[in-house]
């Protein structure tokens, strides 16, 4: 990987204490969604009632295993979804009430990206980023030029600016998605599953990025994913969904418990506590 | 970091409107009844100035009375097309995208049929006819190339052709109910034919055709961003749907408005908006007007060689058109299937 991973070894080796006290970012109060194959037809799948709140620079992880409703409850934080009962506030307001290009001002969302349709180079791909930021047809100032660039120096991808998207590898193209959202200059930054098709050198590499742009940018970050580990490792708190259900909610060293674990990833485990205050999981039988 | 400023844009059109400028003086220059250089500048002089007296009766009716009149229309329907095309390429995220293989000049050239079969004393039913034709045809293909939801490249180039095909039909059997020198001249006018000005003045039409490229320039840095994709540009803020609806009913007047004035002239929405994108980059606030201007000059080159290639016999400029364009979407194409 590049230089940048070195950076960002020196601040994930240093003690990251919780903080809970530092600003409330997002409530979620009892927020459910159904899907359903029409307006008349019984729900395909139903997300229960889920609560939880997220502060200033917290680094939350969403967890649980396929089809539990991960990505179904990121899309309701995002306000893609409008859930069928409860409330999301983000900064006090209800994110469904937002219009479109406030909500981008306060939001930003990480999925895998799209396929282009013609090719585009990064900085113009950044850039897009600062669209919420001006008239509908609008044109970059030189304020946005700034941004865009900082947004990419801050996930190591400033080398990358004058290349094509479609010439990038997997992990740099998730550097540069990640800096068109830090463009946006969001309150809260969502991403849906951004490890997927990294190794495991990449994984790591992320999440000491996301941690570190929680901390010094005061981003709340949420995170779905399947990581254990690296979600015990690196976040404060963790919701997990089993099901559609939201199970428990808390510090990574309260949710994790071995009987639970093994009930929703169906695997035997064991979950071992480590000397920082963070669990660790490992496979039954493995060691 | 190189953002693109309103200064480029103005720099880029500016030099496209000079070549313009050029070929419509060639055009104009070209023809069975030959008149130099020189004669067309100080015909052309004359006439701005108010000297009309001056300049020869059969060159004012040569340049003003048919060539520049026709140079006009083919300067409209090119950059109607152009723009059209550009615009269905990002409404429907398909780079192949354009009126003619998609059946929307079809189409638009049923609903021209109709409209002036069932109304004809009425002035402008041809174009409501051809906009309604073109509408209805964008719709159907675009639900027909949905597949699970999602609108699949494959499935709605097949639909386009299909749709095509049986509009054509169509067409055909309405003109059995002509006279064989109407369907001769049906024929023609359905490979694309500049040489019969519409009984309206040609003002109303670049009046109107001036705003709807206009309404799709307002959505070109929401296009910039629905061509990465639907979802995100609604994470980014765009009101997708308003913009789609914008798009759609643009990009089918347009589309509605060249047919019934220059007939189904095909692959100038393709050929040029790629032929722009690679000369000048992707980003839609310069690529529509560097397409509308692009088209014209491509529609005034082609019907200038339809008319003196094989003189005097005149072909169709769709047949010019067709010549460059169909090679270019087979390349395009096998280059996207690859």
């Amino acid at each position: 990987m590049s230089a940048s991973a070195g950076n960002g070894a020196t601040v994930a080796q240093r003690p990251m204490p919780f903080r809970a006290d530092s600003g409330l970012r997002l409530k979620v109060e009892q927020a459910s969604y159904a899907y359903a194959a029409t307006d008349r037809s019984a729900p395909k799948f139903t997300l229960g009632p889920a609560t939880f709140e997220a502060q200033q620079r917290e680094l939350v992880a969403i967890l649980g295993p396929n089809a539990s409703g991960k990505s179904t409850l990121l899309k309701l934080l995002a306000g893609v979804l409008k859930p069928l009962s409860g409330r999301i506030e983000v900064d006090g307001k209800e994110v469904g009430e937002l219009d479109l290009r406030v909500r981008a001002q306060r939001i930003a969302l990480v999925q895998q990206e799209s396929e282009l349709l013609f090719p585009l180079r990064v900085w113009e791909y950044v850039l897009q980023g600062r669209y919420p930021y001006g008239r509908r047809l609008r044109f970059e100032s030189e304020e946005d030029c700034l941004l865009a660039g900082n947004a990419l120096a801050q996930v190591g991808a400033d080398g990358l600016r004058d290349r094509w998207m479609d010439r990038l590898s997997g992990g740099e193209k998730q550097r540069v998605i990640l800096a068109r959202a830090l463009a946006q200059q969001p309150a809260l930054l969502l991403l849906d599953e951004p490890t997927q098709h990294l190794d495991i050198g990449g994984k790591v590499e992320l999440l000491r990025r996301l941690r570190r742009l929680a901390d010094e940018n005061r981003y709340t970050v949420i995170v779905v994913t399947h990581e254990l580990n690296l979600a015990a490792e690196f976040s404060d708190r963790v919701v997990l969904l089993h099901k559609g259900k939201s199970l428990r909610t808390g510090t990574p060293a309260e949710v994790y418990e071995r009987d639970l674990l093994e009930e929703v990833f169906e695997a035997p485990l064991e979950v071992e506590m480590r000397t920082s205050g963070r669990p660790r999981v490992i496979l039954r039988g493995s060691h | 970091m190189r953002p693109l400023t309103p200064r480029r844009i103005t720099a880029i059109c500016g030099l496209l409107l000079v070549v313009l400028f050029g070929v419509a003086v060639i055009a104009l220059r070209m023809g069975a009844y030959p008149i130099s250089l020189q004669d067309i500048v100080m015909t052309l002089f004359r006439e701005a100035i108010g000297r009309r007296d001056d300049i020869p009766l059969e060159f004012w009716q040569v340049v003003f009375g048919l060539r520049l009149p026709r140079i006009a229309l083919g300067i409209m329907v090119g950059a109607a097309l152009a723009t059209a095309g550009a615009g269905f390429q990002a409404l429907l995220r398909n780079p192949l995208a354009e009126p003619y293989v998609l059946g929307v000049s079809s189409g638009a050239a049923l609903g021209a049929m109709l409209s002036l079969m069932v109304a004809p004393h009425i002035v402008g039913v041809i174009q409501a006819g051809a906009f309604v034709g073109a509408a209805a045809t964008t719709a159907t293909v675009y639900f027909l190339g949905r597949r699970g939801g999602q609108l699949h490249s494959a499935t709605l180039l097949l639909a386009g052709i299909i749709s095509a095909s049986f509009l054509s039909a169509a067409i055909m059997f309405l003109g059995t109910t002509l006279s064989g020198r109407d369907q001769r001249g049906m024929a023609f006018w359905l490979m694309g034919d500049l040489a019969s000005p519409p009984s309206f003045h040609l003002g109303w039409l670049f009046l109107v055709l001036l705003i709807t490229i206009g309404s799709i320039y307002t959505t070109s840095s929401d296009l910039n961003l629905i061509l990465t994709g639907e979802q995100e540009a609604r994470h980014l803020g765009v009101n997708v749907n308003r913009v789609k609806l914008v798009v759609y009913i643009a990009a089918s007047l347009l589309t509605g408005l060249a047919v019934s004035v220059g007939g189904a002239i095909g692959y100038v929405g393709l050929l040029v908006p790629h032929a722009m994108r690679m000369l000048f980059g992707t980003d839609y606030r310069l690529l529509i007007p560097t397409s509308a201007i692009g088209g014209a000059i491509i529609i005034v080159v082609a019907d200038t060689l339809a008319r003196t290639v094989v003189a005097p016999t005149e072909l169709p400029v769709g047949a010019m058109t067709a010549l460059a364009g169909a090679p270019v979407f087979i390349y395009l194409m096998r280059r996207r299937v690859r």
